[in-house]
Order: C-alpha cells, then structure tokens, then sequence
C-alpha cells in the first residue's frame, strides 16, 4: 500500500515548479497559465478529460513543445527547455503512449540507444549486466537478450522505465500508462511506483481512470479546458470530487433530449451479435459486443477516446472484419460484405478525420461530393458523369444544412478541417441513408455549423434513419441520443436511456470505475 | 562432363559470385539504413566503367579499383543527395540514377572497347599446390576473391557490434525513436550510402578489372537488380548474403555446364536463369520476409517538424 | 455564384494552369540541356557543336523532322503505358519488357495470317500486341496486387527477361533463312504493314497513338471509371472506405497499360522495321517513364515531352555519327532533367511528380 504523504513535504521546497504555462496551438488554447509543483518522492498524477491540455504540458516539461509564455524552475532556478536532449540533460525522462522502442531490436539493444555514455565499439554484456541490476532492484525484471517485438504491451512499458532510468533520468513522466495495460499489470506497475518513490523519484503520470488515481497518487492535479481545475492531496480526494472537477457539469443542469418518435420495436437497421475483433498493436479489440440499432433512433456511443470507439464504427461499415459473431444490416447477413455493398445497401459514414479517411485532395469539391456513390451519377454505362446533376444535389445539400457553400472547383485539400467535415456531412447525408455512422460529427465545427450538424441528424433521425453516434462530448451525446452506451476497453460497460441517468454515471464508466451512487444525487 | 568442364563451372560460380556479393553488401548497409537503391545497376556500371578505364589509362589495377570504389561512392552520395536532402521518391530517384549510370558508363567507356588489360595477379587456393587434380589454373583467384568473404564479416561486426551500426539500424527501424535518442538520422544515412558506394565499387571493379578484363555496353546486364533480390532472400544480414551469392553464382556455372555437356537448351532460354531465380526469390521469400525488413525501409524520413 | 462567373472562374483556373506547366517545362528542359552540355564539355566535346548538329538535323530538313515524329510514336504509347497506372498509385517500369512482348505476339500474328488482307490484319496484330503486353504485365500485377511483392521490382526485372525469349524466336523459329548476317524473322507481307505518309517514314501509328492520348483524357477526365481511379490514387484509405473495388482496379489498370506498351511494340515492328530484329527497341519503355514521370501523367505534358524525348533521341542518333558519342548517351540527359524534377529546387513550384 502506498505510504502516508509526508508532512516533510510541506517544508521542502518542489523538485520542479512550472509557473504560468501558456501554450496555443491554431484555434485552441491548450494550456492556459497553469502552475504546478512536483516534488522529489511523490507520485503527483494528472487527471483530466482529452483535450485537457496534460500531454501538452508534459511534452512542453520534456522539450517536445515550446511554451508561448511562463517558466519552468528545476530546484528553484529557471531552466531552458527547447528540445528533449535538454529534458534529458536535467535528468527528465518521459514515456509515452506510443513507445518509442524498436521491435527488432533486443531489450538490451533498445536501452544502449538511449544511452548517453555508449562506447564506440558496443559492450552488450556490461549493459545487460547493468540492466539486469536495476531491473531487480526495482521489480522491472526482464531478459535482456528479448526481442522487443515478442513483449507483451506491459513487459514493453518496463523497458521504456528501465530506460529512463539507466539514462540516469530522475525525474519520470508518464502518459496514459495504465490505457494498455490489463489490472494485474496496473498492480505490478504501481509497486514499480512505490519503490521508485522511497528511492527519492518524483513521479508524473498522466490518466483519466479515477480508481488507479486514488489508489497509487500522492498528489492529484485536475486539468479542464487547459487550467488546473483543482489540486489535492490523495486522502481528501473521493471519485464524486473529481468527477465533478474533471467534467464540471451538475447533474441536474442537464439537457432533455428529445423523444425518439419510434419506439424499440421499429424494423433493425443495424444488428451486431457477440462480435469481436482482432485488434493490431496499440489498437484496441471489441469483446463481444451486442448492439441492435432501430429506425428512427439515435444511438451514441460514449467513452474516452480510444477504448473501441473507431473499431466499433468500422464494424458497422465493413471495414474491420470481425473475428466472431454476426453483422446484420437490414435483416441480412451482411457478416461478409464489402464495403462497396454496405454503402450501397444504404449506409453512411462520416470518419473522425475527414482529410485522410473521407476526401481525395488534390481533387475538386464538386468531384468529392461523388466519391461515396459514383453510381448515382453515372450515366452511359459509365461513360460520363452527370456533373449538372451533382452541382444541383450539392446546393441542395448545402442549403439544407445551412452550411455556406464554397467554390466547388477548388482542390479539398483547400478547405480548413472545419469546411471538409461540413463537406463530407452533406455529401453522406444528402440523399436521404437508411444507417449513418457518424464518428466524432462535430469535432472541429464552430458553433452555427455544429448546431446545423446535430440538426441535420435529428431531421435524419425523424425522416426515419438509425444513426450510431460516437462522441466524446458528453453534451452531445445526452442532447441527441435517444440511447446511450458506454464503451471502455473494447467492451459496452452501460446501456441507458439519457433521462434514466446523468454525467456521474456516464463518467465513472468512461473512466472504469463502477458507479455506486445514487442517481438522484 | 569433364573434370575440366565441372573445374571451370566451379571457377565461374566463385568468379560471378563475388562481384555479387559485395555489391549486396553494400545494398544491405543501403536498405539496412531504411534506403531502396534501385540505381544500384547505374552505380555497378559507372564504378566499372571507371575502374577499367583508369586501370588501362595508367597499367596499374589497383588504381582502378580504388577508382571504382570512390566512383560507387560519389554515385551514391549523388543518390543521398535526393533522397535524404530534397526528400525526394525513392524509387524514382533511384531509376534516375539507373539512367544517369547507363548513360555516363557509355560516355566514359566508350573510347576504351577492345582495350585490353593484365587484370589482377591471380594465386592458387594455399594448400592446393600439392594436390595435382586442384592445381590448375581455375583455381587462382584473385585477391578480391579471397577478401570477399573476409569484408562480409566485417560488415558484419559494424552492424552488430559497433556504436554505428546499432545507430545505423535503429534509422532504418525508426528514423523517429534514432532522432529521440538524440542520433542524426541524416548524416548516419549519409555515411552508409558513402560506405555502401564503395563496396559496390568493389564488386563492379572485380568485374570488369579482375574477371572480364574487358569494357561492353551494359556489362552488368541487371546484376543490380539481382544484388537487390539478394538483400532480400539474405534477410538483410551480411553473412547470409554469401550463401545466396554463392546461389546466385551457381546459377551461371549452372549454365555453362549445361551448354558444355552439349545439352540442347537455347542460350537465350538459358540467359534468362538468373532473373527467373531472382523473382523466384522475390516471390516465394519476398512475402514471408517482409517482416524481416527494416522496419522504415523506403520511408523518406520527414525529419523534426 | 452565378452560372457565369463560375464558367470564367473554371476557365481561368484552366489557362493559369496551362501556362504554369508549359512555363515549368520549358524550365525543366532549359536547365537539363545545359547540364548535360556541361558533362559533354567536361569529356572534352564542344556542347556548343552538339547542340547545333542536333538542331540542324532535327528541325534543318523536312526528313530530320519527320525523324523526330517517328522516333516521337512509340513514346506516346509507352508514356501512357506508364502514366495510366499511376493513376491509381501503380509504378510500371516494365514497359520496355511488355513493348518486347507485344511485339512477339503481334510478329506471330504477321507470320502466321499472310493470307488475310490488311483491314484485318491490322487490328488483330493490334489486338495481339495489346495481349502480348497484357500479359507480361499480369505477374506483377497480380503480385502487387495481393501484397506479395512491389510492382515495381518485378516489372524491372521482366524487362530483361523480355528481349531474351524475343531473341530466342529470332534466333531458332522464326529465323529468317535470308540475310545470314543479320539475325532476324522473314520481313512481313505488306497487309501487316503501316502505311507511311508523305514519303516520309512517319506511320499509321501516330494516328493510334494520338487517339490513345485522347481516349487517356477522355477517360480519366469524364468517365465515372476515372473519376473512380483518379480517388484511388488520390487517397487509397479513403477509396476504400467509400467503397470502390481496389483489388480489381489495380490489376485491371496495370494489365491496360501493359497493353499499352505492347501496342507501341507492335507499332514500331510493323510502321518501321516491318519485321522482329533483336533489341529494336533503344528503351522507349524506359523513356516513356521518364515522360509520365516528367509531365505528372498529363496527356498534353506526355504530348510536349514526347516531342521533345523525340528530338533528344534522334539528337542521340546524329551524335553518334557526327561525334562518335554512343547512344546511350542521351540517358544522361534524360536523367539529369528527372534529377531536376526530384530535387524540386524553389523555382518550380509545380506539384509533386
């Protein structure tokens, strides 16, 4: 069990202070004047929702970014950080989510990378030796002549500490470490913590899963919107006042969303029986999903990123095959098809980065708005396109959404991010589809054309389509889902009407704690 | 089948299969670097056109040599220029250079067909001198020859056992993960095309300065391309490019036993062996290999943003 | 916007676009020549005499011009031949292997129907060549295809497979018994031969070959098949989440353009030499990819760099006997104007080749 804070602490001056931090990106404010203090022998974890700007300030803490303005004071004199060979000179090292280490290469040939002290001709037995050292001292055992690339995703993350610490780093941040990692794995890594920590190591990591916080940190720090929302010792922290932090909203400010005119015995759009996937790498696996999509109804799919969300809309559209289970679409089995067949049977979909999943750019709007259904336009077997035809469907289109239209006869790759998810909300919505599959909508819209977008969904929705929503803005997801579920590793944790529940709830499962509250709360 | 005949087969594998097998040498420092040189064939030709030329220009061999070597070297910097520093395609960088090898191997060659030259001193296998059946003259071998081997393996330490070949392959691995651990991706892929270059240059001096002894249009006539297939069927790894040199090499003695023990195939249909073994190779071992390959093989590394 | 101002804003767009490239080619081929005229000066030939012997034979007399038309035929195939998979993302180096092969098939096709007449003769030779090139690009095609090897090693490789079993049938088969001294097959009848024009040795086939460019235009630009393969091209993730058949696409495409090149084989054998000789071909396929390369696979570009591939090959030709220079020589420049391109020096700020 992690030990007591000590009161020492509180004389001691912090190990590294960042005072004022401002960091903005294009349209985005990603650290806004933050202050914290890390001491030396703390395990200080950073809580926050994505987008809360936590990797931002850790990577400006390791060189990676370049704050706008504010300092950074190691043992209380102000240091330069430009580049991460500077973190690493003042003895910062950080993990990150995606490791940086070399399948083909051995452990042992991994760490010697890093190494600031490698010799002209390689001694790999006296830094296996080192590693082997080290590893034992700090519960990190690994065989230093293994291949990388045969290390389950937790024995990987050993290495990537081991390597921080042979590369004498002292201070240690990590980000997201627990999202791969299955709960023995969790246990193992914060005994690492602990011994890490009695040997004098402060200790940042980065998380949204509350559980591991109030079981591993000494001290908390909630990031919302890129400011410290609040920062606690560990044992006056509860789930409840760091939900509430994390997330902001009150329980009873919510928005009614509205009623689904069909019930749940209209016709079965979309129906996924006992599927699982087969997930490569870092990406993640569903485990038996069980999923029934009605006309007429808006089912949102709620969940951190990256817990299933992409693989479960790819399910939908044919592209991630599944290793089980059944796929229906229309009362067919559609377990087999290809996409081609899926789209044509009456199925959109608009992907989280319209840019390199939904547009040809160096192409013209006009000819994008066809790329989806080039059988619709075709005319002479093939030998023309009638051009007239989608010039008029395009206005159209645009004018229903109340989207202004651009010049069509520009390239894509012209139009901001903004403009190509408005492009490609009218160009899958335009002609009226039975299922849409709207992955992240609005990401990237300003205000008019997010509140146009949730619109157009709802008049689809009361024109009789399904829609699967996916979303990580839970304001949406209650406004427009007349159903709710909740993803978490791979698997549908909740299912709920919005009315029967609120944001705790949905938050506890997005971040893998069970909720046992009141719902009247 | 005489003696002599199988004798003279066996003389031709190891001739051919030497020239080839430094020349995938240096193709696999190349591709181990995350670099496709399909120039390869221009690189051999320029080298050879240029070992020849100054080994006849001033009597001496080795100057030759070592002027195709610092001609496979210049090409390949010619190469890394493009790739590494304008960023430019690979593969079409590489055909360039394929052109480029074709066209100035002829303009420097030309004024030298029908030149003749001594070659390189030539000595028997040490050991074979008392043994009457193997003192022959098919078994002198120059000394390229017997270095070759030697080189593999020393390629072989520099990439397993040097700072700057774990360097070296961690770029090829993740161009990104070598830039993190504060290495120069750039320079290192610089270095290991200047280094690949001049063990081209070797293989094509042996060409044309120890084996041929003469100058012809095209006289590689696609050993590049057979280097690269090599790199592949070796799984990038030095000491198994001499097996499938040694293959490779066979396949031509292969042919001249064939057409000597007066077996009726065409030579044309017989010409064509050594390319349909390479896309046998590419083929059956290419699919399963590719998990063998440097990881960032034909990525243009983008560099820090 | 109003229909009007739409049209004007199209039309504009179009002629800025047209002067952009000829602007950049004539860029590209200026800088080319005078490194070239410099590699020829440093191996102690005057550029300034080579460049006026090739001027004066190629545009100094009606027959030196009609030699760079002749020369200019072939190029517009194997161009084509390359350019349209790379449409769809394919590299097809192996133009030069599927010219030889389309050749083979269509000789076969002139050696062995002497008796029909010409209307034809000529197609099926047509036909056969398209087959004969088809086919040889169907391997890596098919390997590339399902993800066993790349493309573009495989075609290179056939290349040199290609002019080998031609040579066999020349040299064994289909020798002709005259002529002792030079290997090759009997010459054709006359119904397997192109007309020429004003006694010139300009064929028939730069009338194909001309309709070859526009039928490319034709399709990339206004049909739904290139609309199709322009997206494939263009991002192949997102052409495959919008539901386009990839596999089919890919193969399909490579097999046309080896089709392709094997009509320029068939062409040049029966406008031409009107019989097979061994290594007719002085690498049309390689130049034709170094045209797609160059002009980004646009038809006009194939035209204009054709042309001017023409008179570089025919200066080649004129070299070689007015300063003994081989042939091969022209790759030098070749290569230098495709160095330009790659390295994308701050002038040309066209798109990527």
């Amino acid at each position: 069990m992690p030990s007591k804070i000590s009161k020492l602490q509180k004389i001691v001056s912090p190990k590294i202070s960042l005072r004022a931090i401002t960091k903005t990106f294009p349209g985005v404010l990603a650290n806004d004047h933050i202050n914290l203090d890390i001491y030396n022998s703390e395990v200080h974890a950073l809580l926050g929702e994505n987008g809360a700007g936590k990797s931002t300030l850790m990577k400006i803490l390791y060189g990676f970014y370049r704050a706008d303005s504010g300092e950074i004071l190691i043992d209380g004199k102000p240091v330069q950080i430009q580049t991460p060979n500077d973190a690493r000179k003042i003895r910062i090292g950080m993990v990150f989510q995606d490791f940086n280490l070399i399948p083909a290469f051995t452990i042992a040939e991994n760490i010697a990378l890093f190494l600031p002290d490698l010799k002209p001709v390689l001694h790999m037995d006296a830094i296996s030796r080192r590693i082997t050292s080290l590893s034992s001292r700090y519960d990190l055992k690994v065989d230093p002549h293994a291949l990388v690339s045969q290390l389950s995703i937790g024995q990987q993350q050993k290495v990537e500490i081991l390597k921080m610490l042979l590369s004498e780093a002292h201070i240690l941040i990590l980000d997201e470490p627990t999202r791969v990692l299955a709960p023995h794995e969790v246990e193992g890594l914060f005994r690492i913590f602990d011994h890490l920590r009695k040997d004098g190591y402060a200790i940042i990591f980065i998380t949204h899963k509350l559980k591991e916080v109030l079981e591993c940190a000494d001290r908390i720090t909630i990031l919302r919107d890129g400011k410290v929302a609040g920062s606690l010792l560990r044992k006056t922290a509860t789930e409840d006042n760091l939900i509430k932090l994390m997330f902001e909203k009150e329980p009873d400010q919510l928005k009614a969303a509205r009623k689904s005119p069909q019930g749940l015995d209209a016709p079965v759009l979309l129906e996924l029986t006992a599927v699982n996937t087969c997930a490569e790498g870092a990406a993640v696996s569903l485990k038996n999903i069980n999923l029934k999509i009605h006309r007429g109804e808006i089912v949102g799919v709620a969940g951190v990123s990256g817990n299933g969300q992409k693989e479960l809309g790819d399910v939908g559209l044919g592209l991630e095959t599944c290793v089980s289970g059944t796929r229906m679409l229309m009362d067919k089995d559609a377990t087999g098809w290809s996409i081609g067949r899926v789209r044509k049977s009456g199925v959109a979909f608009i992907p989280e980065n319209p840019l390199t999943m939904a547009v040809a750019p160096m192409m013209t709007i006009l000819e994008n708005m066809v790329l989806s259904d080039t059988w619709r336009y075709s005319r002479q077997g093939g030998f023309s396109m009638d051009w007239n035809a989608v010039h008029h469907d395009t206005d159209q289109s645009y004018k229903k959404f109340g989207f202004p239209e651009p010049n069509l006869y520009q390239p894509a790759r012209a139009l901001s991010g903004g403009n190509l998810q408005r492009m490609v909300v009218a160009r899958e919505i335009a002609h009226n589809p039975k299922l849409i599959i709207a992955s992240y909508l609005t990401r990237g819209l300003d205000v008019i054309s997010t509140i146009a977008a949730r619109q157009a969904l709802i008049s689809a929705r009361d024109s009789g389509a399904g829609i699967l929503l996916i979303s990580e803005d839970l304001e949406e997801l209650f406004t427009l889902s007349d159903r709710l579920i909740v993803l978490y590793a791979g698997s549908m944790v909740g299912e709920f009407k919005p009315r029967d529940t609120n944001y705790y709830e949905i938050g506890h499962l997005m971040t893998g704690s069970k909720a046992n509250h009141d719902p009247k709360n | 089948m005489t003696l002599i005949a199988i004798l003279g087969a066996i003389s031709s594998m190891i001739f051919s299969g030497t020239s080839l097998l430094y020349s995938t040498l240096g193709e696999v420092l190349t591709e181990r670097v995350g670099i496709v040189n399909l120039g390869l064939e221009g690189v051999l030709l320029v080298s050879a056109s240029l070992g020849f030329c100054v080994t006849v220009k001033t009597g001496n061999p080795y100057w030759g040599i070592l002027a195709a070597m610092l001609g496979g070297a210049l090409m390949n910097l010619l190469f890394g220029f493009l790739v590494i520093t304008r960023r430019a395609n690979q593969l079409a960088s590489g055909l360039a250079l394929m052109f480029f090898g074709f066209g100035i191997s002829a303009l420097i060659g030309k004024p030298y067909v029908g030149a003749m030259i001594a070659g390189t001193p030539r000595y028997l296998v040490p050991g074979f001198a008392n043994i009457p059946l193997l003192d022959t003259p098919q078994f002198r071998f120059d000394i390229l020859i017997y270095l070759a081997i030697p080189v593999a393996i020393l390629v072989w330490w520099l990439l397993y056992r040097t700072r700057w070949g774990l360097t070296i392959r961690a770029v090829g691995e993740n161009a990104s993960t070598a830039f993190a651990a504060g290495r120069n991706p750039a320079l290192l892929q610089y270095q290991a095309l200047f280094v690949s270059g001049l063990l081209a240059g070797l293989g094509a001096a042996h060409l044309s300065i120890a084996w041929t002894m003469t100058w012809a249009e095209n006289m590689t006539a696609g050993r590049g391309f057979i280097a690269i297939a090599l790199v592949i069927f070796s799984k990038w790894h030095p000491l198994r490019a001499i097996v499938g040199a040694l293959l490779f090499g066979g396949a031509v003695a292969f042919q001249l036993l064939l057409q000597a023990s007066g077996v009726q195939i065409s030579p044309f249909l017989l010409d064509t062996t050594p390319y349909i073994l390479t896309l046998v190779v590419l083929v059956g071992w290419g699919g399963t290999r590719k998990h063998a390959a440097p990881a960032s093989l034909g990525r243009v590394y983008q560099g820090q943003e | 916007m109003t229909p009007k101002t739409e049209v004007q804003e199209k039309a504009s767009l179009l002629v800025r676009l047209k002067i952009n490239i000829l602007a950049r080619y004539a860029l590209i081929i200026l800088a080319a020549f005078f490194a070239f005229g410099l590699i020829l000066g440093l191996s102690g030939i005057n550029p300034l005499k080579a460049y006026a012997d090739i001027f004066a034979y190629t545009f100094g007399s009606w027959f030196g011009f009609s030699e760079v038309i002749v020369k200019m035929i072939p190029l517009l195939f194997t161009a084509t031949a390359v350019a349209l998979p790379s449409r769809v993302g394919l590299i097809n180096v192996g133009a030069e292997g599927q010219l030889y092969m389309g050749a083979w098939l269509a000789t076969w096709a002139a050696l062995t129907f002497t008796q029909l007449p010409a209307s034809i003769l000529i197609p099926l030779m047509l036909l056969l060549g398209m087959v004969g090139g088809g086919l040889w690009a169907l391997i890596p095609a098919v390997l590339r295809a399902n993800g066993i090897v790349n493309e573009t090693i495989t075609s290179l490789i056939l290349n040199y497979v290609a002019p080998t079993v031609v040579a066999f049938f020349i040299y064994g088969p289909w020798r002709s018994p005259l002529n002792a001294m030079y290997p090759q097959t009997v010459d054709f009848v006359a119904a397997a031969r192109l007309p020429n024009f004003f006694g010139t040795r300009v064929h028939l086939g730069l009338v194909f070959g001309l309709i070859v460019l526009v039928l490319y235009w034709f399709l990339m630009n206004k049909t739904r098949w290139g609309l199709e393969m322009r997206s494939i091209g263009g991002n192949p993730q997102a052409a495959r989440r919008n539901g386009l058949p990839i596999t089919l696409y890919l193969v399909l495409i490579m097999c046309l353009g080896g089709g392709l090149a094997g009509m320029a084989g068939m062409v040049e054998i029966a406008g031409i030499h009107g019989r097979l000789r061994p290594g007719f071909s002085p690498g049309f396929g390689f130049m034709g990819f170094l045209i797609s390369w160059l002009s980004g696979g646009n038809p006009l570009g194939i035209l204009i760099m054709s042309f001017v591939f023409g008179v570089i090959s025919s200066g080649g030709d004129i070299l070689q006997i007015t300063q003994g220079l081989p042939f091969a020589v022209v790759n030098i420049l070749l290569a230098v104007t495709l160095f330009i391109v790659l390295a994308r020096p701050v002038l040309f700020k066209g798109k990527k080749a």
